[in-house]
């Protein structure tokens, strides 16, 4: 352990943060862990055990967390944290090249820590930096508090300049057929709230809430406008918006998912670091149609950049009188706290979500009840996803109607689709519904490039595969379902013919044995299964029967897992047994 | 207030008071619903799904220790769905942890027509047997998680708080904080986190003692110079 790093473990400075969050009680254990790790390089015992105390947790409870949440440690780490995506956008990168660069420089295998205590080395989960990956995420120990920091287009030449803080930023690419959501974003910096008002921002806000628009109606138009939720799910906004609101009882609160962590997936990474305020506008117009005057904004740890320019636009905005006491003069308050995740794709499950900001283990809920009456802290609660808010205000600026005039009939509105891969162009696109996959490959995204088309990842590691013979299926819910492949999050991402699909199912298998809670049997068991299973099939080593295996596992965590995660665990890999069975030996 | 609802089970009409679970009733019509994680006096979380029904219009199974009974449901305890899941799932447990104390799952295994061997090179769960306390042992290569003990141990009984999760997923172990041994956690030896335990992952010192070949007047001379060095 490096001596700069909780030499003494003296507890002084750790005080002033506990006073601060005590009130708060279990709720605020996320936030306290986060800012005690951040001054002492790790959560040593004294420091967890201070922290639950002050807060009232048991002790076990804490323990519990830390250990739940890969961002956490309880043991020491180097002064520099280095964490490699290896998940398939980045792996067609040269991210495995990366990887055993940043062990050789700090003489580790994966996982290890330096015996100096430079360096730790962990390879990660999909960093949603697959446009610009090979991508890393860095804590930068030294000097505390830690700050985290990302890092594109890594390659084992320039990891150097990344360890010493000096790598490249994203630099995402948007583009598409229209740009009404993603208008300021790309720019490679966050557009502040007042060039937000220089192209119509917080219009929407202004109009409703000066006119003290009765809640419900607010319901009504984005109800009008069939918007479905852009997470993955596709459920419709306003039935959420609309079970809230009518829900006796309260506090009520409103959430904001941005716990975007399905591979493949950066849309709310480019709309938070661009345009958070128009993000932000959404939420205030959601909270106000529900009665919540309190709202969480749930970001996954590993987005610095997402983090810091959503907290400075909610300043801004409370600055101009758009979140606290009294919003605009309406009587509605209004405040916004930003939540960071600390490591666990299921925290993206609205229910894990809850749980995570109640200071606990990100375990989904058993549904029902759901979240529109049981929500956050068991009140009634609206959760929606960073880029459906993102469509609010186009809906109230311009009716309903407007929306509808893009899009299909049943898939209403703009759709941002995260293209990454083995494109000439990867980036962000923002086009309407109902354009076609190959106009996004070849159009768009300029066309597949080192060699001829193998396959497109579909909705993310929870997705699908697609082959040419899709290429003419329409980029719409219904018209995806209906070639069975999930629209999920808006993940395209690219094989070309040169790629091995057996190794990109290995890195799909162990994501989700890494990612699952370990809650339900079906999930907690399968995922660790599936993933042997997959392993040996990229090493080439096949055993009898293997092809049956995943059958029934990916069957049984499919109908029987209690959520979405192990639900959609085996769906890539049930798909590439559809596709390409040879690749299975029965 | 309380209304009835009936039901079909398995093609039998069943009428039960709203708020039955699909287990209850279909235990109450004589129906076996199997069950490994679920215990009567603890909170019923779903977790090891082996209870899954087929549930007319449900686009998944569901699992019957929570699902409620409604008016009109088409339950089907034991179609060929279920049997896969089942089937499955007792295969996937049996090849994670040792289940040689754990007869219920045994029966299920015969059952259900698992292959014991279906998981060939399965990195199974096996860490060494925990034994820091006078009290009981902690075997938890025989570990389930069903949860249990941790529920006993926090608001579904005792309000302790000794017992939590160690890592996440497959990796998940019972653990204290710290892994502090027993004695120094807020465990009061209450023994109910070893009443409930389904597997013998949890056992009683002298019954593991017993089972190490000791005998009883050896345990005896243990436990009696284990008090004499405390008295000290």
């Amino acid at each position: 352990m490096a001596e700069s790093l909780a030499p003494d473990l003296d507890l002084t400075p750790l005080q002033p943060i506990l006073e601060r969050f005590a009130p708060q009680g279990r709720a605020a254990l996320l936030p306290a862990l986060h800012e005690a790790q951040a001054l002492y390089g790790y959560l040593a015992e004294p420091i967890a055990a201070a922290v639950g105390r002050a807060l009232g947790v048991p002790l076990a409870d804490v323990h519990g967390v830390i250990d739940f949440y890969a961002l956490f440690y309880r043991e020491p780490v180097g002064r520099t944290v280095v964490r490699v995506c290896t998940d398939p956008a980045c792996w067609m990168r040269g991210a495995d090249e990366v990887l055993a660069a940043a062990c050789r420089t700090a003489g580790v295998e994966v996982g290890g820590t330096s015996a100096d205590g430079a360096y730790t080395i962990e390879r990660s989960p999909c960093l949603g930096l697959c446009n610009v990956g090979p991508s890393v995420n860095v804590t930068f120990n030294d000097p505390a508090p830690a700050q985290v920091r990302s890092f594109a287009h890594v390659s084992a030449e320039t990891l150097a300049d990344v360890l010493a803080g000096r790598g490249r930023a994203p630099d995402d690419y948007v583009g598409g057929d229209l740009c009404i959501v993603t208008a300021l974003c790309g720019r490679g910096r966050r557009m502040t709230l007042t060039e937000y008002h220089a192209v119509g921002g917080m219009q929407a806000v202004r109009r409703i809430l000066g006119s003290r628009m009765p809640p419900l109606e607010v319901v009504d138009l984005v109800n009008r406008a069939t918007l479905l939720g852009r997470g993955g799910a596709a459920f419709p906004t306003a039935i959420k918006w609309e079970g809230a609101a009518r829900a006796p009882g309260g506090p009520k609160y409103f959430v904001i998912n941005a716990d975007e962590s399905e591979p493949g997936t950066f849309k709310d990474r480019v709309l938070m670091e661009g345009d958070p305020c128009r993000i932000l506008e959404g939420a205030i117009l959601g909270a106000y149609a529900i009665g919540a005057n309190q709202a969480y904004f749930y970001i996954r740890g590993e987005y610095p950049a997402a983090l810091e320019r959503v907290q400075a636009a909610i300043a801004e905005c409370r600055a101009a009188g758009y979140l606290g006491q009294n919003v605009l003069g309406s009587g509605f308050d209004l405040d916004i706290e930003v939540r960071a995740g600390a490591g666990a794709y299921i925290c993206g499950e609205e229910t894990a979500l809850f749980e995570s900001i109640e200071g606990k283990r990100g375990f989904p809920r058993v549904k029902p009840p759901f979240p529109a009456t049981h929500g956050l802290f068991g009140r009634p609660t609206a959760i929606n996803n960073v880029e459906t808010l993102a469509k609010i205000p186009y809906i109230v600026n311009h009716g309903w109607e407007s929306f509808k005039h893009f899009g299909t009939d049943r898939s209403t509105g703009p759709k941002l689709f995260c293209v990454s891969g083995d494109v000439a162009r990867p980036g962000l696109y923002e086009v309407p519904f109902g354009v076609t996959i190959r106009h996004m490959l070849d159009d768009l995204a300029g066309g597949v490039i080192g060699g001829g088309l193998r396959a497109i990842l579909f909705g993310g590691a929870s997705g699908a595969f697609a082959t040419e013979q899709h290429l003419d299926v329409k980029l719409s819910f219904e018209d995806l379902r209906a070639a069975g492949l999930p629209l999920g999050s808006g993940v395209v991402m690219v094989f070309n013919d040169t790629r091995d699909m057996r190794e990109v199912l290995r890195r799909l298998g162990r994501f989700f044995a890494h990612e699952s809670c370990g809650k339900c049997y079906p999930c907690q068991l399968g995922t660790q299964r599936q993933a042997e299973v997959l392993t040996r099939l990229a090493d080439g080593r096949p055993l009898t029967g293997d092809r049956a295996r995943l059958q029934d596992v990916g069957w049984t965590m499919t109908e029987a897992s209690l959520c979405g995660l192990g639900q959609t665990a085996a769906s890539a890999v049930l798909s590439a047994l559809r596709l390409w069975p040879e690749l299975f030996p029965a | 207030m309380s209304t009835d609802v009936t039901l079909t089970l398995d093609g039998r009409a069943v009428t039960v008071p709203a708020g039955t679970t699909l287990l209850q009733a279909a235990r109450q019509a004589g129906l076996e619903v199997p069950t490994i994680c679920y215990h009567a006096h603890c909170t019923a979380n779903g977790l090891c799904r082996m209870c899954v029904v087929e549930v007319e219009g449900a686009r998944l199974l569901q699992p019957a220790c929570i699902v409620a009974a409604g008016e009109g449901m088409k339950v089907q305890t034991r179609s060929p769905r279920v049997e896969r899941s089942r089937r499955t799932l007792v295969e996937l447990l049996n090849s994670a942890v040792d289940l040689s104390e754990a007869p219920e799952v045994q029966a299920q295994l015969t059952e259900y027509g698992a292959d014991r061997e279906r998981f060939p090179e399965a990195e199974r769960r096996a860490p060494p047997v925990i034994d820091d306390n006078p009290m009981f042992v902690r075997d938890y290569a025989k570990c389930i998680l069903c949860w249990r003990c941790v529920q006993v141990c926090a608001d579904d009984a005792q309000y302790t708080f000794a017992l939590s999760f160690d890592g996440r997923g497959y990796e998940t172990q019972i653990g204290t904080f710290f892994d502090k041994p027993m004695p120094e956690t807020t465990c009061v030896f209450c023994g109910q986190c070893v009443g409930v335990c389904p597997t013998n992952a949890l056992k009683p010192k002298r019954e593991w003692l017993l089972q190490q070949g000791q005998t009883p007047d050896e345990i005896m001379a243990l436990t009696r110079s284990e008090r004499r060095r405390r008295r000290r």
